[in-house]
């Protein structure tokens, strides 16, 4: 029997969006433009966070589930079938009538719509395509959409769905082959790889249409995305450090997010921020913005014997560590490259060093201005002036003057590091 | 000194431009908020002309637009800090800009950020709130910013809300848009706001159950949404009531989570061992106890059959009395397989007989025959079917000359095929998957003992035998 909580629009909302929390992906970046044609809503590019919850993550999307009965048993998820959680099921026109009331009150960047699987893929993806598509032609809604795509549903359908969404995602869910085919047996790596180029086709089919003169209509304007569960299984670092450099240069993916798995949330509610799972998560985050933005190749970045991050620093200082012979680097000569391996010096810092070089010669105090993470920094970098601390950088026991104390690593942390990946 | 009231952005950009032809110097000059009042101090203006003509000197377009950006700050001497910086880019250095350690360009980058961000926060906290007059629909805001910022994001707004009627009241400044026009027009006090709309509730709902309770990182709330926003977010009215009742809900996920299911593995101790036999793992199958279904049932009833069997068959689960005897279909499904067999020119003796689960799961019946009461058949659960499967798994790597496999019923098929199929759209054909390329899909010759009348009965017992027929000739 269906409790008054499963039928009632708060109740389902409470049931859908508690099945929603554990999705690591709210960006509601990316869309550099309105839809034509939009009356209620916009995409500008930078994507807007309208609340904060008391775990200090921002509230941007609607997230939720469509429904979170599912037919798969994917051992990492509450929804499996096999699970006792309370179960709930929106209509389209329920998930419409809540984003666009939602949306007019300037609570929300937009809807990120997934789903639990309800009698097959192509329905259940029918059923999600046809929430975007109402938003835009009946309500024309120019705000943020971003639709998870269901597995094995058919490829015109996914195409469909990209017409309608800014972003589509679709779950890697584990790092390799053999880690799905132990704990989600009805997903299949093939199937996946081949939805995700399936949309990578028809996004550059678009671009290119639109460099030749033609006006295509709009396919995913934001790209695609996918998640990763990490520490399910016992695949180590780098292989999911490959597997996720293979997804940004093979399917161009703007994002893969990792979503460490805890099985047992007693620790992490004992010891807030302490539990590994989320250190690592903060670790290949790290590790992550390495691989775009800091020129590091994926077989260089884990350093470890054991192919495993260094859970107690951040992997570049762990790979300066190891490459002494690079520094000192001098801030005042050296190239961008060069720089982008310092320890504590972020891609932004690089950028305005190198502004800043052309008018006159950096010193300490200048670095400290910018607020580079100088305690890291200092025993790599030559400056203008002198720099005493970089004697320490032949010092055997330099590891331990620098990897910072223990702290505690909290939720935000890695929301931030998902976010903005500073290192 | 001269002391220069300015009343805005454009006002003080042409006013620089006069100062800067006229080479006066930073330190020589006032600029000041006007605030409508002639003040005492206001000399000397008319001796700089205000000049509207481009000069020859020519400022990098960065800095107009922070300039742009500075004006909408509520600091008063921001109009002294931009004129003394535009002075130092014509005389000093027209780089400075670039050198971000500078100290007037660093004070003035800080200023930038604290404009943006209260832009970017206006846009984020604003929250709307329905009110109907005469019939038609309006949206309207109170909003308290830290700087003098509604002109700057109020097109935002229009763009973003353009089929809408709304209106943003601030204690400077409100604005409101008719989906033609942006209108701008004095501040007012919170009292001319709405206080409350029908759906926030919902919305403070939705902010309860995205919020993991298991993570409290309340200062990280705080420096991102600070409190003094608090007052006109609704959903903050019950972060007080998340954070007392997070400890309660952390206890309830936790009593809910239910971690990997245990399943069978855990009972086969080396699997892809080349030691392990079928007869090994039948006796390792009867200490199983992975799911409950060992609890109730008698016995652990293993897979039948010579190891060098071609043809497997896969049925759900053994029923009463294959649970009494402990081995598969001696019951009466056994018998209606048996008759299949022999029109199907198969001989039992061949081949392998075994089921998705390995225990008898029923219910006792409430109602006493003469012989006590009975045990009826319950289907096996998703979960009861995983845990089981590795038994199944370590059969058939047994099972080296196995050339077909026969899914009898839907247990079987979706133990093997994955969920989302019909039988009768899948059944008599072999279909490739990951155990063995030639699958087939039957009746379960339960489903042909149940049939509601004897022409159903006979028309799948036909099935039956020509699909097992099928089966033979695949091998």
């Amino acid at each position: 029997m269906a409790s008054e909580k499963q039928t009632s629009v708060d109740g389902k909302l409470a049931i859908l969006a508690d099945a929603a929390k554990y999705d690591a992906s709210c960006a509601s970046s990316g869309s550099k433009s309105t839809r034509q044609g939009s009356k209620i809503g916009s995409t500008e590019g930078m994507g807007i966070c309208h609340s904060y919850t008391p775990d200090g993550r921002c509230v941007s999307l609607l997230k939720i589930l469509l429904t979170n009965y599912c037919i798969y048993d994917c051992q990492y998820c509450v929804n499996r079938v096999t699970s006792d959680t309370p179960r709930a099921r929106f209509t389209v026109d329920e998930v419409v009538n809540l984003t666009m009331e939602f949306y007019k009150r300037n609570y929300i960047e937009g809807l990120f719509l997934s789903s639990g699987i309800i009698q097959n893929s192509d329905y259940t993806m029918e059923q999600l395509t046809r929430v975007a598509k109402n938003l835009r032609t009946q309500h024309r809604f120019g705000g943020y959409i971003h639709l998870k795509t269901i597995p094995g549903a058919a490829e015109e359908l996914i195409t469909e769905a990209g017409l309608w969404a800014d972003r589509l995602s679709v779950n890697i869910e584990l790092p390799t082959e053999l880690d799905l085919k132990q704990l989600a047996p009805e997903k299949k790596k093939p199937q996946i790889v081949s939805a995700m180029s399936g949309i990578k086709d028809k996004i550059d089919e678009t671009k290119s249409d639109r460099k030749s003169g033609m006006k295509p209509p709009k396919f995913a304007p934001a790209g695609q995305s996918t998640q990763m569960i990490v520490g399910a299984t016992a695949t180590p670092d780098n292989e999911i450090l490959k597997t996720a450099s293979e997804l940004y240069t093979g399917q161009r993916l703007r994002r893969v997010y990792y979503s460490a798995y805890s099985p047992i949330p007693h620790a992490d509610s004992l010891l807030p921020g302490k539990s590994p799972p989320l250190v690592r998560e903060h670790r290949l985050y790290q590790a992550d913005w390495l691989l775009r933005f800091y020129g590091f190749d994926v077989n260089e970045i884990v350093v470890r014997e054991d192919k495993n991050l260094d859970l107690e620093m951040d992997p570049k200082l762990a790979w300066a560590l190891q490459q002494r012979d690079y520094f000192p680097v001098d801030v005042n000569t050296a190239s961008r490259e060069q720089l982008l391996r310092v320890p504590g010096i972020g891609a932004r810092n690089v950028k305005r060093i190198l502004a800043i070089r052309r008018h006159k010669r950096l010193r300490t105090d200048d670095l400290k201005k910018l607020r580079v993470a100088w305690k890291r920094t200092k025993s790599f970098v030559i400056t203008e002036d002198h720099n005493p601390a970089l004697a320490d950088l032949d010092r055997g026991d330099l590891k331990r003057l620098i990897v910072p104390k223990e702290k505690q690593l909290t939720f935000f942390d890695t929301f931030d590091a998902a976010l903005n990946g500073e290192l | 000194m001269r002391t220069i009231p300015i009343d805005d952005f454009d006002d003080w950009r042409s006013v620089a431009r006069g100062l800067i032809a006229s080479n006066a110097p930073p330190a020589e000059i006032q600029l000041v908020e006007n605030d409508g009042q002639q003040s005492l101090f206001a000399t000397g203006a008319d001796n700089y002309a205000k000049d509207t003509n481009t000069s020859s000197f020519r400022v990098p377009r960065e800095f107009i637009s922070l300039a742009k950006t500075i004006g909408y700050h509520r600091n008063a001497n921001r109009w002294n800090l931009l004129y003394r910086t535009l002075w130092r880019l014509k005389n000093e250095q027209p780089h400075l800009l670039e050198i971000e350690t500078d100290a007037d360009v660093h004070r003035l980058s800080t200023m930038e950020k604290q404009v943006r961000r209260d832009a970017h926060k206006m846009k984020a906290f604003v929250r709307f709130r329905k009110v109907e007059r005469e019939g038609k629909v309006f949206f309207v805001a109170w909003h308290q910013p830290d700087h003098r910022i509604v002109r700057r994001v109020a097109p935002f707004f229009s763009r973003r809300f353009a089929g809408m009627n709304w209106t943003i009241l601030t204690p400077d400044e409100s604005v409101t848009w008719d989906q033609q026009t942006l209108q701008y027009g004095s501040g007012v006090t919170r009292s001319e706001a709405p206080d409350s709309d029908e759906l926030e509730d919902l919305w403070r709902t939705y902010y309860a159950h995205i919020f993991n309770p298991a993570r409290v990182k309340v200062k990280m709330m705080k420096s991102e949404m600070p409190v003094r926003f608090w007052k006109n977010l609704p959903e903050a009215d019950i972060i007080a009531d998340l954070l007392a009742d997070a400890p309660r809900r952390v206890d309830e996920m936790i009593e809910q989570h239910e971690g990997f299911d245990q399943t069978a593995i855990d009972f086969i101790p080396s699997v892809g061992d080349q030691t392990i036999t079928l007869d090994t793992l039948k006796e390792m199958a009867t200490e199983c106890m992975a799911c409950d279904l060992h609890q109730s049932a008698t016995q652990t009833v293993f897979g039948v059959g010579p190891a060098n069997a071609k043809i497997v068959l896969l049925g759900e689960q053994p029923g009463d009395q294959e649970d009494i005897v402990g081995t598969p279909f001696v019951g009466p499904a056994g018998k209606i397989l048996d008759e299949a067999f022999s029109a199907a020119g198969l001989d039992r003796e061949n081949l392998y007989l075994t089921n998705t689960v390995k225990h008898f799961k029923h219910t006792v019946s409430t109602d006493s025959t003469p012989k006590g009461k009975r045990r009826l058949h319950q289907k096996p659960n998703s979960r009861e079917i995983r845990c089981c499967r590795p038994w199944f798994d370590a059969e058939w790597s047994c099972l080296e000359d196995a050339k077909v496999l026969v899914c009898l019923g839907v247990t079987a098929m979706t133990a093997i095929m994955g969920p989302g199929r019909k039988l009768s759209d899948t059944r008599g054909r072999f279909v490739e998957t990951d155990y063995c390329n030639r699958t087939l899909v039957t009746w379960h010759p339960s489903a042909i003992l149940r049939s509601h009348n004897e022409s159903a009965r006979e028309e799948k017992m036909q099935q039956l035998i020509l699909d097992l027929s099928v089966a033979c000739a695949g091998c």
